[in-house]
């Protein structure tokens, strides 16, 4: 029914990158996140899919603690990553955030330049020493986004002046800009035409060379054609985790069945 | 009969043509009332509106137009040569009315008949003597012409009430007349209310509107006065106030430029208190502050912007100037003579103005989306640096328009600069010398016993009108750059 590119998966060196173990979170009183223990793999594409409401999101944010911006949001259990524990006190959360890359649901650049969108993170981490290379890091940044040849002749132009599907790509232009390790994605796509969102998944493709990438999508096929990994979640459960072609040809549980045959969702 | 009386008849005209109409279109639709248009109530209001709304606009006309009327037929019936040479038409004027409103009073305390009121023969002496017996308060003695003046002025009032009166009924029955007879089961009574409405909505804002107008109207009319009084280039470039207050004695100085210099001075001292503080705190309070602190700090703030002008006024004078004057006075660094000073009224004001700054951009602050805040956090930055970074940016065109807002009513103040910063006009640099500003000569110059024809009182209006001016240009602009800010988000 689906390609689920077996091509793509042979690559896979198989070491975890992040452990949640036994993770819950509230939103004041509303159990969103219920026990879910999950293991996410380095140079590995996961893809967390699941109907509206059930927590992708939530779950997402819980990988960087952007929870933590959330009054009421609280977390419970384990998040360890490389075998530490993210939730500790002593980790500091702005930090971790560098490391831990997002793209968010909906595209929110800064209301700056396009060249500053981009350089906003790589100049707070002084990754660049010069303007020669901070030009460099932006264009390559633009690039790998697939906005370059866009926004080229404009790089001095209001970056809330693109259009939303180019706001979104300038969005993760703007996170790997500053290099993380793990890249989560919170539905990069939903606002891309297919020639754009053709682009974004080479670029993950791509990027899953050096990081671990987890992409919240509502698309099946998007699913099944760039992760290796997919995790079904159905009202704040891990329903069901496992290889992204064992998930599409055989899933265990008859929830994840349902929903990818679009039964229920 | 009086005024109340009249408008609650007509209004009691009215409820009649309601239930009148109302019954009478219930009475035609006999008993399926889906034949009617319009709801009973409606052809109701609709008789109700056509009785009142004609009958109490011709009131009000009327009662405003009476007064022009009789004074100018009374006043052409006087004589030139009974106006004596100290004293114009005008004044003369103000004494008929004065001596009419007096035998009303007279009439009406039983101290002589209406008949004796009206004699056209009656003797000046004798009226007089009555009239000061009846308490009625009149000047030492009333002249012949004045007296025949007084009475044809009360004959014309009573008359033009009394056909005023009629006429006013007569158009309230005529109304309900007209409202009842059109009532008929198709007529779109709901419509017509529908634009009775509206035509109400109309006249509040137009009222509104040619408030503002006659304000600017009288401004500007009182100022072409003065520059007819006074060369404009002397006040808008003048470097010298100088008034002489005796009216007649010798030319006063009437330069804006001191207390423009005045104004914007003690305006920037205020601006360079209120800005930063009143910015930090609505940055602590919207960024940092948790729910509690908040819901307990920002009334606080809030309370500050509830005092009245006049109590910092006397903070000002009291507290501040003293303390002032302490330090740098001539025990201290020795630059201040004296409380009252540029920065006295200053700092004050600056204190005045620190919620209002604070507030407005509290709440630009918080119209940043958080989407914004979250990029920045998303990308591994602290909370300093996305405030400074992304949110401050964002929220700048608004916050510079709460800050230009700000300062428009740092210029219009007027009772900090009274007690605060003293009463010279000076053009000085030292930030510790007594100056003052355009608001505070307004009061002066207003205030005084000159003449208020004279330049020395005109002035008034020339100012006003510079600060209008000033202030409106402000605020537009500041508008203009709020609005286009909110443009961005939405
Ligand atoms: N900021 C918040 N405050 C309170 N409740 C929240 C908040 N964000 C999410 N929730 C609740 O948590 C639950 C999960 O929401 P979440 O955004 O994670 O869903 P999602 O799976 O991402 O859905 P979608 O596919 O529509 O984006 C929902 O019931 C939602 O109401
Ligand atoms: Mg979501």
């Amino acid at each position: 029914m689906y390609d689920t590119s077996h091509h793509r998966q042979e690559t896979a060196v198989t070491d975890v990158k992040i452990k949640a173990k036994d993770v819950q979170v509230y939103y004041g009183d509303n159990h969103a996140i219920k026990d879910v223990s999950v293991e996410i793999e380095n140079n590995t594409v996961t893809a967390f899919i699941g109907p509206s409401g059930c927590g992708k999101s939530t779950f997402l944010r819980c990988l960087n603690r952007m929870n933590d911006t959330i009054d009421i949001c609280r977390v419970e259990g384990d998040i360890l990553i490389d075998g530490n524990d993210i939730y500790d006190k002593r980790v500091d959360p702005v930090q971790l955030r560098a490391k831990v890359g997002m793209v968010f649901q909906k595209p929110n650049p800064f209301p700056k330049s396009i060249y500053d969108n981009i350089a906003y993170g790589p100049r707070i981490h002084g990754m660049a020493r010069n303007k020669a290379e901070l030009d460099e890091i932006v264009e390559r940044a633009l690039r790998r986004g697939a906005i370059w040849d866009e926004v080229k002749d404009r790089l001095n132009a209001p970056g809330t002046g693109l259009s939303g599907g180019q706001q979104q790509r300038l969005c993760i232009a703007r996170a790997v800009a500053t290099e993380p390790e793990v890249l989560l994605m919170d539905e990069p796509c939903s606002a891309l035409d297919p020639i754009a969102t053709a682009q974004v998944e080479e670029l993950i493709d791509e990027l899953r060379q050096n990081y671990a990438v987890v992409i919240v999508t509502h698309s099946m096929q998007q699913a099944a054609r760039v992760s290796q990994k997919t995790a079904f979640f159905h009202l704040g459960n891990l329903v069901e985790y496992d290889d992204t072609s064992k998930i599409f040809t055989n899933p265990e549980d008859s929830r994840t069945e349902s929903y990818i045959t679009g039964r229920i969702g | 009969m009086p005024l109340l009386w009249l408008f609650l008849l007509v209004l009691a005209i009215a409820l009649a043509a309601f239930v009148l109409a109302r019954s009478r279109v219930l009475a035609m639709s006999g008993q399926d009332r889906r034949t009617l248009h319009s709801l009973p109530n409606y052809y109701g209001s609709n008789a109700a509106m056509k009785s009142a709304i004609p009958a109490l606009l011709v009131l009000v006309v009327w009662l405003i137009a009476q007064p022009f009327y009789v004074n100018s037929v009374v006043s052409d019936a006087i004589p030139d040569s009974a106006i004596a040479d100290t004293s114009s038409r005008s004044l003369l004027l103000a004494e008929v009315r004065r001596a009419a409103d007096g035998i009303d009073l007279a009439v009406s305390a039983g101290a002589m008949t209406e008949a004796e009121a009206r004699d056209p023969d009656a003797d000046v002496e004798t009226m007089t003597a009555t009239l000061t017996e009846a308490g009625a308060i009149v000047t030492s003695q009333i002249t012949q012409s004045v007296l025949s003046a007084a009475q044809q002025f009360r004959v014309l009032n009573d008359t033009g009430y009394r056909i005023m009166t009629i006429a006013v009924l007569l158009i309230a029955a005529a109304g309900a007349f007209w409202g009842i007879k059109e009532t008929r089961p198709d007529f779109r009574a709901r419509n017509v209310v529908e634009q009775g409405i509206r035509v109400l909505l109309i006249a509040a804002a137009s009222i509104a509107i040619l408030t503002t107008l006659g304000i600017v109207l009288s401004l500007v009319f009182n100022t072409v006065e003065f520059f007819r009084l006074y060369p404009a280039s002397d006040f808008f470039f003048g470097t010298n106030w100088a008034p002489s207050f005796s009216g007649r004695g010798g030319a006063s100085d009437l330069g804006i430029l001191p207390l423009l210099w005045g104004t914007f001075y003690i305006s920037i001292v205020a601006l360079v208190v209120a800005v930063p503080v009143g910015l930090f705190s609505a940055i602590y309070l919207s960024e940092y502050a948790s729910p509690k602190v908040r819901a307990f700090a920002k009334p606080m703030l809030e309370v500050l912007a509830g005092i009245p002008t006049i109590v910092y006024g006397l903070f000002a004078l009291l507290t501040v100037g003293p303390l002032l004057v302490s330090v740098f006075g001539d025990e201290g660094l020795g630059w201040m003579q004296a409380g009252t000073a540029v920065m006295t009224a200053g700092l004050v004001m600056g204190i005045m103005l620190i919620p209002f700054v604070s507030s407005l951009s509290d709440d630009i602050i918080n119209a940043v989306p958080q989407a914004m805040r979250d990029g920045s956090y998303g990308l591994g930055a602290t909370q300093s640096e996305t405030i400074r970074q992304v949110v401050l940016p964002a929220a700048l065109p608004g916050i510079v328009g709460a800050i230009l807002l700000a300062a428009s009513r740092a210029i219009g103040e007027t009772m900090i600069v009274v007690l605060g910063a003293g009463a010279a006009a000076r053009l000085s640099l030292n930030p510790f010398d007594a100056m003052t500003t355009v608001t505070a000569k307004i009061v002066s110059q207003l205030t005084g016993d000159s003449d208020f024809a004279s330049p020395e009182a005109l002035v008034a209006f020339a100012l006003g009108m510079t600060l209008f001016v000033i202030t409106l240009g402000l605020n537009v602009f500041a508008l203009y750059i709020v609005r286009k800010y909110r443009e961005q988000y939405e």
